[in-house]
């Protein structure tokens, strides 16, 4: 492995922590109302909580705004899939939180990998993005009084978590949707759906625009502004299974990377709990179901391994309620990463629900005894409703089986505190960057940050880059985007071109295999470096086996999707040098061989308090690492316990 | 991966649209597909259909699908003549195999209606829906301006009946079914969810004119009360929402746009 000797400056504001964002937004320059802005193009791609919501606040402040996104409509984004809840600072409840709590609480969720200035922020915009939300409309679950209500979530000793049933992300992301067609409307952002992002477009080491694909008609287009800012969501669908959308992709991200954007940690990577087990290699996505399921619900395995009989026929003292017995302080609510290993480590030993070796229970008979089934139907019903669909039984009367799968990505591209690449111009946000979750991401704070970014963040640091910029005279006619459509249009070519005999879904589930197996929970130096040479294998394979039929001129996802495995084909090795690299365990990263006795993650603070930022060399060619250095002056760095 | 057909488990006969574009001539074609598990949903059934199809040198039939699980709102097509299928309270995704037994026929068409068009096989365009949403869903407020959260209390009752309206995935199922092809299920849904909420209060009056409006424009029809909207929703969103937009017309259209000075919640 080659390490390089950039230095990354992360920007960070001089002065105490809780004033460098007071500081920054006093120090930076701004553009003044009115002509000025109206002058400046944005460009947002991704129309989730980061990106439609900064494209709808960078609208209100004036600028112009061009937003994309692959869906019919933006209210589809992602986003819309979140479940529980998001995090913020209010305190309502009165049991002791504040900014510092959630600030600590997220570097410590995050396994001591995050960068301290970055979080502490994010906390503090915590309890405006609550209530903007609540100006907005969305409709918060409150109690009879009128107030909001809160709940539990995983990692935390407080109640933080506003919800709106378990639609929590529908509900925000339609908030964000009502501010864009607003500003649509008003005529400050164009919005340009059904449109995927093919590459960026850097001219003079600035970013500059994009090259998009109008996926109905097949048209490849140009686009020019003065800042980008990518907004595309995270990579989990490397695993070809996981609780992704099925059109989740990396190829933004990716495409932005090979032109020079550094990639960051991209072998963090969210294993969630609690989703619907795995069935059949048919299966083209898994079901989560809702951390808050944690709040009510009991996790247990039997005591004895290949107990085959029916949940409700083991009794008792059969039963092992493994997360209560080896963390009696969070008990079933452990951080995610804690979870989701614990299932793995019973599921190892031959301890498993009937259903499948890959399953545990997740158990609401006590929840139902104490509070009924109303209160609990209340609750989790639409879960019960969604699980029964696929599943067949009903959790009200038979224990709910459970197990991991891949979620969310906290890996992404770079990005320095103002959410600024590696490239000039070109601005991260939401699950897309690197910068807020190390290691492991708690439960409810991706909507969080994603407002954040989108609400706050973006529209502030966007502004600062765009006074000091001046206005772009680089327009899309510039031979700078002629070069890069033109490889845009012949990588779409050679794609129908190959004529080989396996299907996309084929190639991109034996990738996922590859990824689940060996770059998956539990890592090892052995079955990384077999990884890596399978997905070079398979890289080979696709670029002579891919079948593809229609063309190029109109809609063809299996076009779109073979577009975008190849990408996961040159990310999924990057993962697996990473977590290579990276001889410890820490959150969601666990290597085998870096554990304590008791089967907890081993960090190694002396070598690994570090942020990796890869750099692309080129296509087969070994990558290069350099280094962001966490310094920690604000947190003591602690062995992670929730016991 | 294995071959699906090569195990055992349902054959099903499938008759579905396809359509190259929009202005072409479309048709029933028949398939059937082998080796179907019960715990498989209809979209992996057609996704293991397109894949034979590939390999044959044939096109895939289009789709559209995303979250695959009932929230994006995505996929929507009419199934053995009934929007989504025949399940309540469920989107096409959501339709696991376990519905059928071995040896049923299948029909799988798009969502028909003239605001609707066709774009390819079963997928059609639904952009009338954000136009119509441009005119009036929103709370006109920016970001920076809102005061606390729980400065605006809101009762759990107002709440919860928002909450039912704002559950809409905008998927199109109840114009699919309506006889007259009335999108006024989903307009009513959003017109209903911010008059609930005080902080709709303020823009009632000219969100319910202007929404209809443009309802109207995008060529919908009327509402006649058939109730087809309602039971194939599937969020279950219930017609009391249209009544509802009718009292928020009928009051704004007597009083003016911006004569009304409720603060919501009735």
């Amino acid at each position: 492995m080659t390490t390089g000797n950039r230095v990354l400056d992360a920007k960070i504001p001089g002065g105490p922590l809780a004033d460098k964002w007071d500081r920054h937004e006093m120090e930076n320059p701004l553009v003044a109302p009115g002509g000025n802005r109206r002058k400046l193009t944005v460009i947002v791609v991704g129309t989730g909580l980061a990106g439609g919501g900064a494209a709808a606040t960078l609208g209100e402040l004036g600028y112009n705004v061009l937003n994309f996104c692959i869906q019919d409509t933006p209210r589809r984004a992602h986003s819309v899939a979140a479940q529980g809840g998001i995090n913020a600072a209010k305190n309502y409840q009165n049991d002791g939180d504040s900014v510092q709590r959630l600030f600590y609480d997220t570097i410590k969720g995050g396994d001591y990998r995050s960068r301290e200035a970055n979080v502490y922020r994010l906390a503090q915009l915590s309890t405006g993005i609550i209530d903007q939300s609540v100006a907005m409309g969305v409709p918060f679950a409150r109690e009879y009084g009128g107030a909001l209500s809160n709940r539990s979530f995983g990692g935390v000793q407080v109640s933080r978590t506003f919800y709106a049933r378990g639609q929590t992300g529908q509900q925000l992301l339609l908030g964000v949707y009502s501010a864009l067609v607003r500003q649509i409307e008003a005529g400050t952002v164009k919005m340009f759906p059904r449109h995927e992002m093919l590459d960026l477009v850097v001219v003079d080491g600035r970013a500059r625009g994009i090259i998009a694909r109008e996926l109905t008609t097949g048209e490849i287009k140009r686009f020019a502004a003065d800042a980008v800012v990518l907004a595309t969501g995270g990579y989990s669908p490397v695993f070809y299974l996981s609780t992704n959308a099925v059109n989740c992709n990396a190829t933004a991200i990716w495409r932005a990377h090979r032109r020079g954007a550094l990639f960051s940690n991209p072998c963090y990577t969210q294993i969630h709990p609690t989703a619907v087990p795995q069935m059949g290699d048919y299966q083209s996505k898994l079901t989560l179901m809702s951390e808050s399921l944690r709040n009510d619900g009991r996790v247990w395995v039997p005591k004895k391994p290949g107990d085959k009989r029916r949940p409700n026929e083991i009794p008792e003292s059969d039963r092992d309620y493994y997360l209560e017995r080896r963390y009696p302080a969070f008990g079933n609510l452990v951080p995610r990463d804690i979870a989701a290993r614990a299932a793995k480590v019973e599921s190892d030993l031959g301890k498993s629900a009937y259903f499948s070796p890959q399953s545990v229970y997740l158990d609401f008979a006590e929840a139902i005894g104490r509070l009924g089934k109303g209160v609990v139907g209340d609750r989790y019903g639409n879960l019960f409703d969604m699980y029964r669909e696929i599943i067949g039984d009903s959790p009200y009367d038979t224990p709910m089986m459970i197990y991991p799968a891949p979620h969310y990505t906290m890996g992404g591209l770079w990005v320095d505190y103002n959410l600024q690449g590696t490239i000039e111009g070109l601005f991260v946000a939401g699950e897309a960057n690197f910068s807020d979750h190390g290691a492991n991401r708690l439960g409810a704070s991706a909507l969080m940050q994603g407002l954040a970014d989108g609400y706050f963040v973006v529209p502030r640091v966007v502004a600062s880059y765009l006074a000091n910029a001046k206005a772009s005279t680089v327009k899309a006619d510039h031979d700078g985007f002629k070069a890069v459509e033109d490889e845009s249009r012949t990588h779409i070519q050679r794609l129908l071109a190959i004529k080989g005999k396996r299907t996309v879904r084929d190639m991109h589930w034996e990738l996922g295999r590859t990824m689940w197996d060996k770059v998956g929970m539990a890592r090892n130096a052995g079955g990384l470096k077999e990884a890596i040479a399978e997905i070079g294998k398979l890289r080979e394979s696709f670029w002579h086996d891919l079948a593809l039929t229609g063309g190029a001129d109109d809609l063809n996802k299996q076009l779109e999707q073979a577009n975008r495995l190849c990408d996961y084909l040159e990310l999924g090795e990057l993962m697996a040098r990473d977590a290579l690299m990276r001889e410890e365990s820490c959150g969601g990263h666990f290597r085998e061989e870096h554990q304590t006795p008791e089967g907890e993650a081993l960090r190694d603070d002396a070598n690994f308090a570090f942020v990796s930022a890869w750099e692309y060399t080129g296509p087969g060619r070994e990558p290069v690492m350099h280094k962001e250095p966490l310094a920690f002056e604000n947190v003591e760095l602690k062995t992670r316990s929730y016991k | 991966m294995s071959d699906s057909s090569a195990k055992s488990g349902m054959t099903i006969h499938l008759k579905i649209w396809r359509q190259a574009r929009s202005a072409a001539q479309g048709r029933f074609v028949d398939y059937t597909v082998s080796g179907i598990q019960q715990e498989m949903s209809l979209l992996e059934m057609l996704d293991i259909l397109n894949e034979d199809l590939v390999r044959k040198g044939e096109e895939a039939i289009e789709f559209d699908s995303d979250c695959r699980e009932g929230i994006c709102g995505t996929c929507g097509m009419v199934v053995s003549g009934v929007a989504h299928g025949k399940h309540a309270g469920t989107t096409t995704c959501e339709i696991r195999m376990r519905q059928y037994k071995d040896g049923d026929t299948i029909t799988i068409e798009p969502f028909r209606a003239g605001p609707f068009p066709i774009i390819k096989d079963l997928v059609v365009g639904r952009e009338a829906f954000d136009r119509i949403q441009r005119k009036g869903g929103f709370v006109s407020t920016n970001v920076g301006s809102a005061p606390d959260g729980n400065a605006i209390l809101v009762s759990k009752l107002a709440a919860d009946d928002a909450m039912d309206a704002a559950t809409c995935i905008g998927c199109g199922a109840c114009v699919a079914a309506c006889p007259n092809a009335s999108a006024s299920l989903f307009v009513s849904a959003k017109i209903s969810q911010l008059a609930w909420l005080p902080q709709g209060g303020p823009e009632r009056g000219r969100r319910a004119l202007a929404m209809i409006a443009q309802m109207d424009a995008e060529g919908f029809g009327d509402c006649s009360n058939h109730g087809e909207c309602e039971a194939v929703c599937p969020k279950q969103i219930s017609i009391q929402n249209i009544a509802k937009m009718r009292r928020e017309y009928v009051k704004a259209a007597w009083t003016g746009a911006d004569k009304s000075r409720s603060s919501g919640g009735d």
